[in-house]
């Protein structure tokens, strides 16, 4: 390293492991999503290696529930949700507001602690076994019936909860508090407003999935609990308290993907982003209505009319926000000066899968339609075309674009976007045969299907294989660049951020003087030179 | 932090930090709202379903105690209350004993806790154990010990987290810098004032239902 | 280090939180039908707002404390009404 850095202030485990430094923390939390994102993988392989066949050839139906379980819980609680905060959001945040850290430097490492643990006793409950209960742990199954280790894997997803609460805490008052001299909140990059809102849902939501989980555990330890039928209990009200927290949950996992993209968007369109005090305000918008609307998981239930309608009318409601933020970005690519450098066509990729995937949701949202297509691969498809095909190329995004500021170091363009362009062909080859199969009625955590939907089958499993390998590649590429790239410079992409006026990699404590904010973000000069925001 | 440094180098002075301590400690109430939130939901939900079972179940809980742990509470709060003034004026001594006094409280109120558990599992309440209750009423009954037994042990723990708090800083009064023994007791007591506002509400969920009858 | 009393708003909070929790119980044995349970809530509510505006200080707290500490129940509100919703209107 030919300077002081965080990376070099200190090479023991002691320093790592007991570091108050946020980026630190963000690389700790970084190996640790790796790790976790491949185990998901792995039980999504054998998902779809399964369903290449109409017949159960792999593995038995039991073993399939457990796979899919596995798959849920793993990507959603140990990848999907700490992906941007935890990662980029801890390394960038303090940078991006010109602080030294975030407020409680020391809580953002017991979150990671907290994290692991939570982790451990999950993969515990699956090596011993595994859960059978599908992500969603619907009573009464999950508490009176089912024989799988569903003890093991609520206690680890309480756990790791905690982990997300302190993390929210963390930085809606760090955004508060700790902005640099000038830095006033429309002046602030929109990511850092979406990780607000973002934290908003974390802080509130999650404590509702503490309660389920205690109200779980209690009924499966003493064979007896208020979701229990035989006793006049309701095993809908497990269900209106589980997506309580579980819907708000699908916004803490897109919000942050949005944060990024605006970064991304402007950056390689070289223009401020168009509207951003609307896409500002649609951030929170997207978080407030976002608690709204749970009961669209539950149209065939047995939920009341009225409660599905209003519900459905609300998830109409939602969708509004995030549309005036494509339009937004839309209007901000419109006149550009467009670099397709890799993080760009994540970002692009972004806006077209994002797109799908919300309004396949709205299709979800129409309560007539809903009772045709829950439950099928039509609602498998929504969500992954908005968690993998927005979410995870948001997260790759940004990790690239971010990457030289962390790492100190550039990756090879040419393998970066060939990468990107191998995941986006092989994540629409995918999923999009399962927007087919849903239509057609084959129903979601089936092994076994007719054989006349073996074409999309088989064509969804191909497209898997293909996306596995590409998410293979950064691996190797970034890996690479670690020990061979070449040393990246303070602002390698010409932005105007706080980020980028400090050193790739930064030094321990961030910046040698004090920022001063003079400038709203995203200003780029006729020449579509960056303004720093502190010039 | 490095020795001798009033506060953190995230912090731009010593008032920066309290007030941004005391901002974290609100965000966490609101968590702690949306925990208990949830088995507030499910006491209204079976409440309305079976209401003359919840009146009947609520019969059967103990009033004394409840009463007598509610007024306990409260005093605890406001000896806690006073005790971060007595702080604020340099009032080490007083604001130590305060402290223990709270505690103590704190205490005697798990006890009477542990009393009325022990009551209940004599008159067979306590579900999943001993649950056996007359009548066509039993099931809306038995939800609402359900709820009883986790609501008041997920306070209990609460209560015994507090209690550890108050203790560690009646003990460390005097001898830790003095701002910041001030600030993290300021936000201790924001968590000992929410647990008791949380027991005045189930309180009056549990306690008083059905007493007209 | 001066001789320190508490002050009159400590106290006469304390009190009065001790006279409405007698206040409520009194009241809960009156055969008032459904009013018994608004009285016990409504009751509640104002100790709750005793203790939150006194001994949590937030009569001397600026805005945006007051807006985190209604945010928490702002929430709690919609989780309640929103999910009893359901409950309450099926036929």
């Amino acid at each position: 390293m030919n300077e002081d850095s965080y990376l070099n202030a200190g090479y023991t485990l002691r320093s790592w492991f007991f570091t108050s430094d946020h980026k630190r923390i963000a690389i700790l939390y970084f190996a640790s999503l790796i790790f976790f994102f491949f185990i998901g993988g792995a039980a999504a392989t054998a998902i779809r290696i399964e369903l290449a066949t109409p017949q159960a050839d792999l593995v038995s139906s039991d073993m399939y529930n457990r796979l899919f379980t596995m798959h849920g819980i793993i990507m959603v609680w140990f990848f999907l949700i700490p992906s941007v905060p935890n990662t980029l959001g801890n390394f960038i945040v303090p940078l991006m507001i010109g602080a030294r850290d975030l407020a409680f430097p020391r809580l953002n490492l017991l979150s990671w602690y907290l994290f692991m643990l939570g982790g451990s006793v999950t993969l515990f409950a699956i090596a011993a076994g595994g859960v059978d209960t599908g992500w969603t742990f619907y009573a009464p199954f999950s508490t009176l019936y089912s024989n799988s280790y569903v003890m093991a894997a609520v206690i680890g997803i309480f756990i790791a909860g905690f982990s997300s609460i302190l993390t929210g805490l963390n930085f809606i008052v760090t955004i508060h508090r700790l902005r640099a001299p000038g830095l006033t909140w429309y002046r602030l990059p929109l990511f850092i407003w979406s990780l607000y809102a973002t934290s908003v849902i974390l802080v509130l939501a999650t404590p509702i999935l503490a309660i389920t989980l205690i109200l779980i555990a209690i009924e499966r330890c003493f064979g007896v609990g208020i979701f229990d039928p035989k006793i006049g209990g309701d095993p809908l009200l497990f269900q209106h308290l589980f997506w309580f927290y579980s819907h708000p949950a699908v916004y803490i996992m897109i919000l942050p993907g949005m944060g990024v993209v605006n970064e991304l968007i402007s950056c390689f369109s070289r223009k401020e982003v168009f509207g951003y005090k609307f896409v500002a305000w649609a951030s929170l918008a997207i978080a407030a209505l976002g608690f709204l609307v749970w009961g669209h998981h539950m149209f065939v239930s047995g939920q009341s009319l009225l409660a599905s309608l209003v519900f459905s009318f609300m998830s109409f409601i939602v969708a509004v926000p995030s549309a005036i933020k494509v339009f937004n970005w839309t209007a901000t690519l419109h006149k550009g000066s467009i670099r397709f450098d890799a993080p760009m066509l994540y970002a692009l990729a972004f806006i077209g899968l994002f797109t799908i995937g919300g309004l396949t949701g709205l299709f979800l949202a129409c309560l007539a339609y809903d009772v045709h297509a829950t439950d099928t691969y039509f609602v498998v498809a929504h969500f992954h075309y908005i968690m993998v095909g927005g979410m995870v190329t948001a997260y790759f995004g940004g990790l690239h674009y971010w990457w030289p500021k962390i790492t100190g170091r550039l990756y090879s363009e040419g393998w970066a976007r060939a990468a990107a362009i191998l995941i986006f062909f092989g994540f629409n080859l995918t999923f999009f045969p399962q927007f087919i199969l849903g239509a057609e009625g084959m129903p979601r955590r089936y092994h076994v299907y007719p054989p006349e939907f073996q074409v999309w089958n088989v064509l969804s499993s191909g497209g898997a294989s293909i996306l596995a390998v590409a998410y293979l590649l950064p691996l190797f590429y970034l890996g690479y660049s670690l020990f061979f790239g070449a040393r990246a410079p303070a602002n390698p992409w010409d932005a105007p951020g706080l980020e980028w006026q400090t050193s790739s990699p930064p030094p321990e404590f961030n910046f040698a003087v004090q920022p001063v904010v003079t400038r709203a973000p995203y200003q780029y000069s006729e020449a579509f030179k960056a303004e720093p925001q502190n010039a | 932090m490095p020795d001798g440094a009033p506060f953190a180098p995230q912090f731009a002075s010593v008032q920066h930090r309290d007030e941004t301590a005391e901002f974290g400690m609100w965000v966490f109430i609101a968590t702690e709202v949306l925990l208990f939130g949830g088995l507030v939901l499910s006491y209204f939900v079976y409440r309305h379903a079976y209401p003359q079972a919840f009146m009947a179940a609520s019969r059967h809980t103990d009033i004394l105690i409840g009463t007598a742990n509610t007024a306990i509470l409260l005093t605890s709060s406001f000896l806690v209350a006073c005790a971060v003034e007595a702080l604020s004026m340099r009032a080490h001594t007083t604001s130590r004993a305060l402290l223990i006094g709270a505690a103590i409280l704190g205490l005697l109120f798990i006890t009477l806790k542990g009393f009325e558990y022990a009551d209940e599992y004599r008159e067979h309440l306590i579900p999943g154990i001993n649950f056996a209750f007359d009548g066509p009423l039993a099931n809306g009954a038995e939800l609402f010990f359900i709820f009883y037994f986790i609501a008041t042990a997920l306070h209990a723990v609460h209560m015994l987290v507090g209690i550890g708090l108050l203790g560690t800083f009646a003990a460390r009064i005097g001898n830790a810098e003095e701002s910041r023994i001030r600030t993290a007791l300021h936000s201790a007591a924001l968590y000992w004032h929410f647990v008791d506002v949380v027991w005045i509400f189930l309180f009056a969920l549990i306690y008083l239902p059905g007493r007209s009858s | 280090m001066e001789r320190w009393r508490p002050s009159t708003p400590l106290v006469a909070s304390w009190l009065g939180l001790l006279a409405l929790l007698a206040l409520t119980v009194t009241l809960a044995y009156q055969p008032f039908g459904a009013f018994n349970a608004v009285a016990a809530l409504g009751i509640g509510v104002i100790k709750a707002l005793i203790v939150a505006a006194v001994f949590m200080e937030l009569r001397h707290r600026g805005p945006r404390t007051l807006i985190f500490a209604a945010a928490g129940l702002f929430w709690l509100a919609i989780l309640l009404w929103l999910g009893s919703m359901d409950f309450l209107t099926r036929t």
